[in-house]
């Protein structure tokens, strides 16, 4: 018999980034007992490296901003697959949010009249992001954990959990371990929050640091809760692409919103050369406008650079495959080029994008203010994720909330940039008020010990195969190899079923992993359980991304690749059958109420 | 650049350890913390090291590279003597856990003694604020910290005379400089920063603003106009003079 260290919550929250702590903060505001599961230390959780801003219709810069406006381009960059309720909630709370977190301390860059300064992003048709240079993520999260640590909610860093627990078919809570000694947690909860973030690590080249392996993805799976839109894996164009070893860490689209041209080896702007319908009225036609429209030209139209992030991602990986790309098979990303339109533009470029410069000039060795970067496409962000009501964030198993990148419904098949930020305020806020209630009005839970040992002595199989069983590591690499060949930006039905076979191959291969050593810290074991969740995810992944037999938003099929009307009025929604196995099915977008169909169609 | 190079890295526990030496190849644009991965999924799987962002945003990789403490996600190899080996150990400052992995569990329950954000009632009728973009740039430098805890590392007061219960060290002093220096903060803290941090521990030495890897100003910005805010509070003679009379 394994020990567990028990501890017993109203609401227990597992995640502590930016949906996380907000969850915590708002439900420990409301007197009850909480408990915060973080599988790093806090303040490390992804959130941090979010760069480029919090979208909130402030209207601190251009008054002609509004929530309707954030609402129809939220849905637009969606191509309307979006949860309109959630679309609706963000757009309007979005803005109280950001001035929630300057109450608590965080300082936004200025407007000349002393208001929160805001720039421009991808398919926001206004300046909206409230910004601290290029790191916003870490301005959040510093935020929310010096005023959360104040309000008396329990923090337990570095555990992860290994299972989600039921009682009478009603969330009870979870168990898991920490990485510190090893030791087993049992986490009792009568609510349980997940802002677990997203998936990343299923993916070779990839922003997302090592904690993003689907973990609440996959644990909400196992006790039967629905994931929905996970086709749709949000490839950030500009990821850095040499060194080597530095292969997809994000470079922001802030690059782009200060100025920042894309361009091939031919020294041609070629995101002129295509610009889709849905936007072409509201996108400049020549250089010159373009350029105003970043300099807060309010007549300007905004250059094609900054048009939604699938768009541009799918256009450098053709300027690629056309042998078009640079030496390193990017594209170059050129900010050093304002120069030529305003005076002591290196000092210009190294205030508003800092992280950005010493990136490059530590990494790459590469001064940004004097030569272009180099950049390529980088797996960012997970649309799809726990399927949720829109207002109160709960799934479909009682008393399990889920917010953040976990959640699905906000941004549909495609994320704007900027909102995550927001999404993560918003909806953590709603999540930690529901489960809260929830808490409140429910009885208290039991918890099965048969079921908790059960787990336990899973997660301990892999030190009985010791240095003889599989590598973790390598389990997971050739995954990662994978999902980015077969399963990327662009997709096909044949390399799909290929990858549907080498997932189950690697299920089989993950199940003989073996580690030397024992519990306490030990990051092979850690890889090892890490696993069975990334193959879950990689899987519905798959699937989802094969039964969506057209291309929308951030799924681009290469057998399918126009968009199909009928598609358009559906979500795919997975989940585990009675047998066991994955099920896959349509499902009909909900209508949007007669007030949001006026307010889209009056911002066409 | 040298295709391959040995990482001389401390193993061990609370209980001790010794330096284990790995050869691993070595690529061009490497970073410490990519050998160190190498090592782990091909030598040693069980190598224990703390890591998250890789993109020095997260400050969890923090370590002692030949000696100097640094962020292993952003030194790179080809700024280090691969003829000789790299020497990588955990921090000093802090309680080992295994490998390079350290207790920093400290900075965080000292950083609930330090008195919370305050701020002035709101500017506008709206409940927002209005601050300059000058005054606002003065913490902003302070807010870029990461929290690797490299300045808590060098700083001699914890290091080597483990005076952890007594001062808070460069990081919390740094935190303490952004509460009390925001525009819109109205909590005294410098009452504490005397008597229950201890600031007059810190005799300046700029250790801490040397390896700092956000390369705030620790020292001069930060920490002596702490000094500055408690001398003219405790130690003004004029004053003194006044409250005599």
């Amino acid at each position: 018999m394994l020990e567990f260290q028990r501890f017993s919550y109203d609401v227990l929250v597992i995640g502590a980034g930016g949906a996380g702590l907000r969850a915590a903060i708002e439900a420990a505001a409301r007197g009850i007992k909480v408990g915060v599961v973080c599988k790093s230390l806090l303040g490390k959780a992804h959130t941090v490296m979010a760069e480029g801003g919090i979208a909130a219709a402030l209207a601190n810069v251009d008054d002609r901003d509004n929530w309707r406006v954030h609402f129809a381009d939220t849905m637009r960059g969606g191509q309307y697959l979006n949860d309109w309720r959630m679309a609706e909630l963000h757009a309007k709370e979005a803005p109280e949010c950001v001035h929630e977190l300057e109450a608590w301390g965080a300082l936004f860059d200025r407007t000349i009249d002393g208001r929160i300064l805001q720039r421009n992003f991808g398919g926001h048709r206004y300046p909206r992001l409230a910004h601290v240079g290029d790191r916003t993520g870490l301005e959040m999260i510093r935020t929310l954990q010096d005023h959360g640590i104040h309000t008396g909610m329990e923090v337990h860093m570095e555990c992860t959990v290994l299972s989600l627990l039921l009682d009478s078919g009603r969330i009870a809570g979870a168990c898991g371990y920490d990485r510190e000694k090893g030791l087993f947690y049992l986490w009792q909860a009568k609510a349980v929050v997940l802002a677990t973030g997203g998936i990343g690590r299923a993916f070779k080249i990839t922003s997302n640091s090592w904690e993003y392996t689907g973990d609440g993805h996959a644990l909400a799976y196992r006790v039967g809760a629905e994931l929905k839109d996970m086709e749709f894996v949000q490839f950030h164009p500009t990821g850095m692409v040499w060194p080597i070893s530095v292969r997809g860490i994000l470079v922001t689209e802030g690059v782009r919103g200060e100025g920042g041209v894309l361009r091939n080896k031919e020294g041609r702007r070629f995101m002129f050369d295509e610009i889709p319908d849905l936007y072409k009225h509201q996108t400049a036609d020549n250089e010159e406008e373009g350029w105003r429209y970043t300099q807060g030209d309010k007549n300007a139209r905004r250059p094609p650079e900054l048009l939604t992030r699938d768009h541009v991602a799918r256009c450098i990986n053709r300027e690629v495959k056309a042998g078009r790309g640079t030496p390193h098979g990017g594209v170059f990303l050129d900010i050093a080029w304002i120069n030529e339109r305003m005076p002591k533009s290196a000092e210009h470029i190294k205030r508003k994008l800092p992280s950005m410069y010493h990136q490059f000039k530590q990494l790459a060795d590469l001064d940004i203010t004097k030569e272009p970067m180099e950049v390529g496409p980088t797996t960012h962000y997970v649309m799809g994720g726990v399927s949720v009501d829109g207002e109160t964030q709960m799934s479909s198993v009682p008393g399990l909330f889920a917010a953040g990148e976990v959640a699905a419904g906000l941004h549909g098949a495609n994320r704007l940039g900027g909102n995550s930020l927001s999404d993560l305020l918003v909806f953590g806020r709603r999540a930690g008020r529901y489960a809260a209630d929830f808490a409140k009005d429910n009885g208290s839970v039991t918890s099965d010990e048969s079921q908790l040992q059960a787990v336990v002595t899973a997660a301990v199989k892999p030190f009985d195969y010791g240095s003889t069983g599989e590598n973790p590591y390598q389990v997971q690499y050739d995954l990662q190899e994978s999902m980015q060949d077969l399963v990327g930006i662009v997709r096909t039905e044949s390399e799909m079923e290929r990858a549907l076979g080498i997932i189950e191959q690697l299920a089989a291969r993950a199940d003989r992993v073996g580690i030397p050593g024992h519990r306490q810290y030990n990051n092979g074991w850690h890889t090892a359980l890490d696993l069975p969740n990334l193959l879950t995810v990689s899987e519905a992944i798959t699937r989802a991304a094969l039964f969506r037999k057209e291309s929308r938003g951030a799924q681009f099929r290469e057998d399918f690749p126009d968009k199909d009307p009928d598609w358009g009025k559906c979500n795919i929604v997975v989940k585990r059958g009675a047998d066991g196995a994955m099920s896959v099915e349509k499902r009909l977008v909900q209508a949007l109420p007669d007030e949001l169909k006026a307010v889209i169609e009056e911002m066409r | 650049m040298a295709t391959q190079a040995t990482f001389r890295i401390w193993r061990g526990d609370p209980s001790g350890g010794q330096f284990q030496d790995f050869i691993t190849p070595v690529d061009q644009g490497m970073v410490v913390l990519d050998a160190i991965h190498r090592i782990q999924a091909q030598q040693a799987p069980d190598l224990a090291v703390r890591w998250n962002c890789k993109a020095g945003k997260c400050g969890s990789c923090s370590a002692e590279i030949n000696g100097v403490p640094k962020l292993m996600c952003m030194t790179r190899l080809s700024n280090l003597n691969l003829e000789m080996p790299v020497i990588i150990e955990p921090m000093h400052a802090f309680p080992v856990i295994r490998d390079l992995v350290t207790d920093v569990s400290w900075n965080f329950n000292a950083k609930k003694t330090i008195r919370k954000f305050r701020p002035r009632s709101p500017d506008a009728p709206d409940g927002t604020w209005r601050m300059q973009q000058a005054d606002v740039e003065r913490v902003q430098e302070f807010r870029k910290c990461i929290e690797c805890f490299l300045c808590q590392d060098v700083c001699h007061v914890l290091r080597e005379h483990h005076k952890h219960n007594e001062f808070i060290g460069p990081r919390l002093l740094v935190y303490a400089a952004a509460l009390e220096m925001h525009p819109l903060d109205t909590e005294d803290r410098v009452s504490d920063l005397r008597r229950k941090h201890n600031i007059g521990y810190c005799n300046i030495t700029t250790c801490c603003r040397q390896v700092c890897p956000e390369s705030i100003t620790i020292t001069e910005n930060a920490i002596i106009p702490l000094k500055e805010r408690v001398v003219d509070r405790f130690f003004d003679p004029i004053k003194q003079l006044f409250h005599i009379i």
